[in-house]
């Protein structure tokens, strides 16, 4: 994914290899691999954290999910534009917008989806991609084809030099962030009724009726809370990403192979894979031609899959 | 109950002299169908309507190649687009840096996508759900990054068909569409015909069972493995055949115009909302779903604003949501069941 400030660290980390031969990696450069590897990947899992909540709450691979991803990161092009507030303090707005939008999403077409007798995979595999094919639309209706920014933001374009090793602040607030988000469902989960309900709910959808636990509303909170986590990631992309139309696609496909890499219904197996996918990532960017980094994270999920069939941590 | 046995007896035979009457009139309705649809092009002579039918018919064909796969043996492939370009290819290169006449091309681009089934099948069917269809697109996508970076190939500009002479030989006809569209039609019967056959054969019933209940099907003995391998070399095979088909109508393809993820849920759409599964889905999905595309694309998405997009997105969610079992829910009655009696006294 061709991100400005991670370009140019590519370069210099490609520069660095080159300058003392590949075997002679320096230690710095082997470093610097290894932590931008670790920023992208918690926004990886981040961005896939949403996906694995809903899948493992109700068994429903959502195939807008890109596309939420894309809407947060235009929801906040939009808010910088009207408001001229920076994106770190727009943040909790895009969050709460991007709630909202996951639980009428639930409300509007999954619960639907879901009614259906018949193919029901199917069923929610198309409704939502052809959901994913109407907020693409939308996004050009309102906001044209054309790529966007969000320029002089506090953290856009800034880096920070850690004893040669140069971390782009917008990642690292990132991953801090992604972090924090990880953390705050941990507590959610184990911590609150609420969790509990979710985690009685992905148990056993039927039963929890009987001992009086909205499954609806469990499930309408759950898509909410998704969108929500996607929301967060979507904000923190916004500072270093390039804003279209169509740029949640790529990262949709990272964030379903993170979910299953990490084993479906398994939220912090996602945590893990995203972060190994992060590295996976940044390695093979060194050894091969940039355009076929991807190849490695598809290698990774392929032999780990046939190995684990379910994945590193699933439980289903 | 040597009487209630006899009742049973002719139960069954009654329900299969419905069944094989049914297959007849199916097979009738195909000859209408064709009729109509051979004598259809010569009275619209617009190329633009011709094209679509050339489409139409070419998406009726590769979808329900994947209702092989998907819709009989229950095996979700997203990634059916890997098969695609490999016919794309095949038979582009043999004519580009050899010489060889695009049917052998088609021939040979099938052999080589029912072979990549077969391997990939090896690993891939041990996988269930979301992990086999994930592995499917992952490996389309490794696909097309490969291509793009395969200079032999073209990369990412893609190879320019060089014109031939026009005719059948070439596969080239220049501006005419009308042999393209009596190919696409002979593609789709055979695709058709090869799913009508399989549906009274060995192989479809194991499939069917394979699909809605694994464990019962291997307790009878049915070896799913072997099934799920048939099934996805003979879907592959037909899908390649389109993708060769498609490179010599559009005389140019690239990574992107053949393997791109698109072409994989496109393969799988008509199918879906069709009827997955079912003998006429494929066409009905395919024949309400291009058209409708391409009028979307050309008469609201010029302008560049996304309500082509947003009214065939539409369309897809509610077809989805309102026909779950797909459109041929409004043709076909479900077939009955046996007589409930001769259930019963199975059992007893």
């Amino acid at each position: 994914m061709p991100c400005r400030e991670h370009r140019l660290l590519r370069l210099r980390v490609k520069g660095l290899a080159q300058d003392n031969g590949l075997k002679t990696m320096t230690f710095q450069a082997l470093a610097q691999i290894v932590v931008s590897g670790l920023l992208m990947g918690l926004i990886y899992a981040l961005i896939a954290a949403g996906l694995s909540l809903i899948f493992g709450l109700m068994d429903v691979v959502n195939f807008a999910h890109g596309e939420f991803l894309m809407m947060a990161m235009y929801a906040m092009f939009g808010l910088v534009l009207a408001l001229a507030v920076d994106p770190v303090l727009l943040m909790p707005i895009v969050a709460g917008l991007m709630f909202a939008l996951g639980a009428i999403v639930y409300l509007g077409v999954v619960r639907h989806a879901m009614r259906a007798k018949v193919n029901a995979g199917m069923v929610q595999v198309f409704a939502t991609f052809g959901l994913a094919i109407v907020l693409r639309g939308l996004a050009q209706l309102f906001f044209t084809p054309d790529f966007r920014s969000i320029p002089n933001t506090w953290l856009g374009g800034k880096t920070l030099n850690l004893g040669g090793i140069f971390l782009p602040w917008p990642q690292l607030f990132g991953g801090a962030v992604s972090i924090a988000a990880f953390v705050g469902l941990y507590l959610l989960i184990s911590r609150t009724d609420f969790g509990r309900a979710l985690a009685a709910t992905r148990e056993d959808a039927g039963a929890v009726a009987l001992v009086g636990i909205d499954r609806n509303k469990v499930f309408t909170i759950g898509w909410g809370l998704g969108a929500g986590l996607v929301g967060l990631a979507g904000s923190v992309m916004a500072i270093f990403f390039y804003i279209h139309p169509d740029v949640g696609g790529p990262f949709a496909l990272t964030a379903y192979v993170t979910v299953a890499l990490g084993g479906f219904g398994s939220i912090f197996g996602a945590l893990a894979a995203g972060v190994i996918i992060g590295l996976i990532e940044a390695i093979t960017a060194t050894i091969l031609p940039t355009e076929m980094k991807s190849l490695g994270i598809y290698a990774a999920y392929l032999a780990v899959v046939f190995v684990r069939p379910r994945g590193l941590f699933g439980n289903i | 109950m040597s009487t209630q046995s006899i009742g049973i007896a002719a139960g069954l035979a009654q329900a299969n002299d419905r069944f094989h009457a049914a297959r007849r009139r199916q097979l009738m309705t195909l000859v209408v169908v064709v009729l109509v649809i051979s004598v259809l092009p010569l009275l619209v002579k617009d190329v633009y309507l011709q094209n679509i039918m050339v489409l139409t018919l070419m998406y009726t064909a590769l979808s329900q190649s994947w209702n092989i796969l998907g819709g009989y043996c229950g095996q979700i492939s997203l990634g059916h687009a890997i098969y695609f370009g490999i016919g794309a290819y095949t038979s582009t290169l043999l004519f580009t840096k050899f010489g060889v006449s695009p049917w052998f091309g088609m021939a040979a681009g099938g052999g080589i996508a029912a072979l990549v089934a077969l391997v990939l099948g090896y690993p891939f069917f041990r996988l269930k759900g979301h992990y086999f269809t994930i592995a499917t697109i992952v490996v389309a996508e490794a696909a097309l990054v490969l291509f793009l970076s395969w200079p032999y190939a073209g990369g990412a500009l893609g190879i320019q068909l060089p014109a031939a002479a026009d005719n059948w030989a070439n596969l080239q006809f220049g501006r005419n569409k009308l042999p393209f569209i009596y190919t696409a039609l002979a593609l789709a019967t055979i695709t058709w015909l090869v799913t009508w056959k399989i549906e009274d054969s060995r192989w479809g019933y194991w499939w069917r069972a394979v699909k809605d209940n694994p464990e019962a099907a291997e307790s009878l003995g049915v070896v799913i493995f072997n099934s799920k391998m048939a099934a996805a070399a003979l879907s592959a095979f037909f899908v390649a055949v389109g993708g060769s088909f498609y490179a010599q109508f559009v005389a140019y393809i690239d990574p992107d115009s053949v393997l791109n993820f698109h072409f994989s849920l496109l393969f799988a759409l008509p199918a879906v909302l069709g009827g997955i599964g079912t003998l006429w889905g494929p066409a009905l999905g395919a024949i309400i779903l291009i058209p409708l595309t391409e009028f979307t694309r050309s008469y609201a998405g010029g302008s560049g604003q996304g309500i082509d997009l947003i009214i065939y997105g539409a369309l897809i969610m509610l077809i989805a949501l309102w026909k779950p079992e797909g459109l041929i829910g409004f043709f076909v009655r479900q077939p009955k069941p046996l007589p409930a009696s001769a259930d019963e006294g199975a059992h007893s």
